[in-house]
């Protein structure tokens, strides 16, 4: 028997990936400007490789196979493993990455929408402990040329360190470990520009465009990025403030890594994230907190990653402990 | 005065689709060959059959009697010959039949003998029973009996009159305030007075700019203290908590009357059958339906109670490729699997559908918790999670999240990007629990029916022998006194005898009287769920859902 209502606004999974795409290309365009063009064949590899193993996944798992590729969810996993991945990560790497991210993370835990984890972030921190000298090698601002880059995805000879760099988060760390100075002295070397990384603030400011327009569609809420950032900016700010020798400014923290790419397109992440307008707010705080603790204390350079994946975990606690008030509920006359 | 407005939480923006049957005025429909009356108003209550196959009966005689606390009286709308009383479908999502009165119109339309009713000099609850003799009920689409939410009222500070109409196509309530703003606006004083209430609030979307001017120009003749107070067009306005909350930022928790916290509310559809009804004693005969939707001419038409949707139809003239009609407004509206169903009292109007204009939804995909849902919400509802839980069956979790706060008006199926029929969850949900709580109830009834008949029967037995004690004792003593100690015991026990046979014959002639008092019988009507409308939103609770089990 069909039901009211019988009107439905023009909407589905597949525009709402469409949107998250398409705000993540502003911040591609920055990406390929400063770095290199390489980024768009490990997209290229990253988008191949994630709908190819979603439709084998749902083939196996005898479910309808165009109406789930088509919704284009796969393709903005692989995406977002490409774009949190070194640009010059080979070939391989890339294609194990989206392998772990749609088949073990999405599938094995029942496929769109039942996964408790972030498929990127749980890829990346699979490769991060499995191969980390190559999640660390990244290529600098404009010093490498394409068919470098290109030699590098297909798996040319890897004479690293001499074209590579390590991002300025790495550096920072490295360089504070090594009792190089202090964070104003080690940020004076080529790694690092204004902000962040060298050519990599530029890449930040593309995501945060794209943000706006995710917001300004309605694709995702305020709460999550707003609350990620002034608590990476917050918690930032005191421990400068308490020792500017060995804690970096927070526009640094800000500017760097993967924080502008988590804040509007990782974290926000529907299926894995808080829902309640209070649990996003926890959510995008506690990722913060994490990810500031483990860049600084910590055992890898970025801790974004690990953090998201931890309070991936608390999801449930969080929304149990956080539903609004329903209608009737919040009582008295305010508006 | 500018009046300050309060919002609630969530809702959506439909297409409105009002034009289509906004500009034609009201026109009364053909009076058809039969009318069928159903006998049940609402989901509670039934008219008691005053009437006989073969007698003829006056247009506005009553035809069915109120019978209990939520009912109310039902008329012949026309004059007559009743033919038949028996079970007839109705629009209702359940597709159960009901009890209806059917007349064979004899076309001449003859009516009683009407006679205004003087309320101001009559003491309230006879007006009030008046009002239920006439059959008035709310014309927004719940036909909650007024004369109930009018005797709730003490303390009542504010009447809030619901013109929004925010479900898309309808324009019943549209045009009434249109072209009847004077009998609308009388109606809503009558209401005040009735009430005791000092402010008069008329909520009216603002995509009605002439229903908001007539009504304007109405209350300045008619009491300016009146505010007609246009507001933002957002379904669902019009439901009678949203409304409510936006005219005077009270928030109505379900399971709460508006009554409890001084305020009252009524359609406009409704003020106009109190208007009618007290000026020139007219009961409730006919209401507004609009005709819309995929057909040649929309627009509104008066329509007598019981004229069956099939015989209203041509009126519009639908399309050849109009696949079904729907009863109500597309969000909460009912698609009719039978066309012969009569109209009632709170049937606003029927939308032709076709594919082109009511496309069928996609296929269902996964819920990726967007939250898309639980912002257009209007109760402030996870809607996901109720629906995560009614599809896991686990409704105590469902309930916990509050899912009995959902007025079913469908704002979160509209905006699911993964095209999930949430609603229909929640109806399969709620259902589920009514089921298990009358499971529940029956059992532990018929446990202590159980009960009860082994502790009646061990109290028989210890009665009886007690008493039989006591009349050996007695029988034996009265022979003793007698001086007569029986020669033989022989003689003894004939007595004996003989007194417990005349017993028994005196206990056999009681006996029918007795057995069967103890069985406490469920309601069967009860299993009717309510259906939540526009005017009522989730005023009247359904019915089984504050049983608890004992």
């Amino acid at each position: 028997m069909i039901h009211s209502p019988y009107i439905r606004k023009p909407t589905s999974v597949q525009r709402v990936m469409l949107n998250v795409l398409l705000a993540l290309t502003p911040g591609i365009a920055a990406y390929v400007w400063q770095i290199g063009a390489g980024i768009l064949v490990n997209l290229l590899i990253a988008t191949i490789t994630a709908a190819a193993a979603e439709a084998l996944v749902l083939r196996l798992r005898n479910r309808p196979v165009k109406l789930a590729v088509s919704d284009l969810s796969a393709v903005l996993t692989g995406w977002l493993v490409a774009l949190a991945f070194p640009p010059i990560a080979p070939w391989w790497l890339t294609v194990l990455a989206v392998l772990v991210a749609i088949i073990a993370v999405k599938h094995l835990y029942g496929g769109l929408g039942q996964n408790p984890f972030n498929p990127a972030m749980v890829a990346f921190c699979a490769m991060i402990v499995a191969y980390p000298s190559l999640m660390s090698q990244w290529p600098p601002a404009g010093g490498l040329d394409f068919g470098t880059q290109l030699q590098l995805i297909l798996g040319g000879a890897r004479d690293l360190d001499a074209i590579t760099s390590a991002t300025a988060l790495d550096a920072l760390r490295t360089g504070l470990r090594a009792g190089a100075g202090s964070v104003e002295a080690i940020r004076q070397t080529g790694t690092f520009g204004m902000l962040g990384g060298r050519g990599w603030e530029w890449i930040g400011l593309g995501y945060l465009l794209g943000g706006a327009f995710l917001l300004a569609r309605r694709v995702i809420t305020w709460h999550m990025p707003v609350a990620f950032i002034i608590t990476l900016a917050l918690v930032s700010a005191a421990l400068w403030a308490f020792d500017p020798a060995r804690f970096a400014p927070p526009w640094f923290h800000l500017a760097s890594g993967g924080a502008m790419l988590a804040a509007f397109f990782i974290i926000t992440d529907p299926v894995t994230g808080a829902t309640t307008p209070r649990g996003k707010l926890i959510f995008g705080a506690g990722v913060a907190l994490l990810a500031y603790l483990i860049r600084n204390f910590g055992a890898f350079p970025e801790g974004i990653a690990f953090a998201v994946l931890l309070m991936n975990i608390c999801v449930p606690l969080i929304d149990m402990k956080t539903q609004p008030p329903v209608f009737g509920q919040r009582g008295g006359r305010a508006p | 005065m500018i009046k300050r407005l309060f919002n609630f939480q969530g809702g959506i923006k439909p297409d409105s689709h009002k034009n289509e049957s906004a500009g034609v005025p009201i026109r009364p429909a053909p009076l058809p060959a039969r009318l069928t009356v159903p006998l049940r108003q609402n989901a509670r209550s039934v008219a008691r059959c005053i009437v006989e196959p073969g007698q003829h009966v006056l247009k506005g005689q009553r035809i069915g009697e109120a019978q209990d606390f939520l009912g109310t009286a039902v008329h012949a709308p026309s004059s007559g010959t009743v033919i038949e009383i028996a079970d007839h479908p109705m629009a209702h999502a359940s597709g159960l039949t009901t009890r209806c009165i059917v007349i064979e119109t004899d076309g001449d339309d003859r009516a009683v003998p009407m006679a205004p009713f003087d309320y101001a000099n009559t003491d309230r609850l006879t007006t009030l029973g008046y009002l239920r003799d006439c059959g008035v009920v709310g014309m927004g689409g719940a036909a909650f009996p007024s004369h109930v939410k009018l005797g709730s009222g003490t303390g009542i500070d504010t009447l809030v009159l619901n013109g929004a109409e925010c479900e898309p196509w309808i324009t019943c309530d549209d045009r009434l305030m249109r072209e009847r703003a004077d009998a609308i606006l009388r109606g809503a004083k009558i209401l005040r007075e009735l009430i005791g209430a000092r402010h008069t609030l008329a909520g009216i979307e603002d995509n009605k700019p002439e229903a908001i001017a007539a009504m304007q120009e109405a209350a300045k003749g008619i009491d300016p203290a009146i505010q007609i107070v246009p507001v933002p067009t957002r379904y669902p306005a019009g439901g009678e908590k949203q409304l409510i909350r936006v005219l005077t930022g009270i928030e109505i928790p379900q399971g709460k009357l508006g009554s409890a916290y001084g305020v009252q509310c009524f359609n406009v559809g409704t003020a106009h059958a109190v208007y009618r009804a007290i000026t020139f004693g007219e009961p409730v005969l006919s209401r507004v339906v609009t005709l819309t939707g995929n057909v040649e001419h929309p627009g509104n038409f008066d329509t007598l109670i019981g004229t069956h949707v099939d015989a209203l139809l041509p009126l519009a003239a639908p399309q050849a490729d109009t696949d079904r009609y729907i009863l109500g407004g597309p969000m909460m509206g009912l698609a009719l699997t039978d066309l012969s169903v009569p109209i009632a009292k709170g049937s606003n109007c029927i939308i032709a559908s076709s594919p082109a204009l009511f496309p069928p939804a996609p296929p269902e995909r996964p819920c990726i918790r967007c939250t898309a849902c639980a912002s257009a919400c209007p109760a402030g509802l996870q809607p996901f999670e109720l629906y995560w839980y009614s599809r896991s069956r686990n409704f105590g979790k469902a309930q916990e999240y509050k899912l009995f706060d959902c007025i079913e008006c469908g704002s979160c199926a509209f905006v699911c990007p993964s095209h999930i029929p949430l609603v229909d969850y929640y109806r399969y949900a709620k259902s589920e629990i009514w089921a298990r709580e009358r499971d529940t109830k029956a059992s532990s009834e018929a446990r202590e029916r159980f009960e009860f008949r082994n502790y009646r029967q061990e109290r028989e037995k210890a009665e009886k022998a007690a008493r039989l004690a006591a009349k050996a004792a007695e029988t034996k003593a009265k022979m003793a006194q007698e001086g007569s100690a029986p020669e033989n015991a022989d003689d003894a026990k004939k007595a004996l005898i003989a007194a417990a046979m005349e017993r028994a014959r005196q206990q056999k002639a009681a006996a029918p009287a007795v057995t069967g008092n103890d069985t406490p019988v469920p309601d069967p009507t009860a299993a009717l769920p309510v259906k939540p409308t526009e005017d009522a939103a989730a005023s009247t609770t359904p019915p089984d859902q504050h049983a608890q089990p004992r």
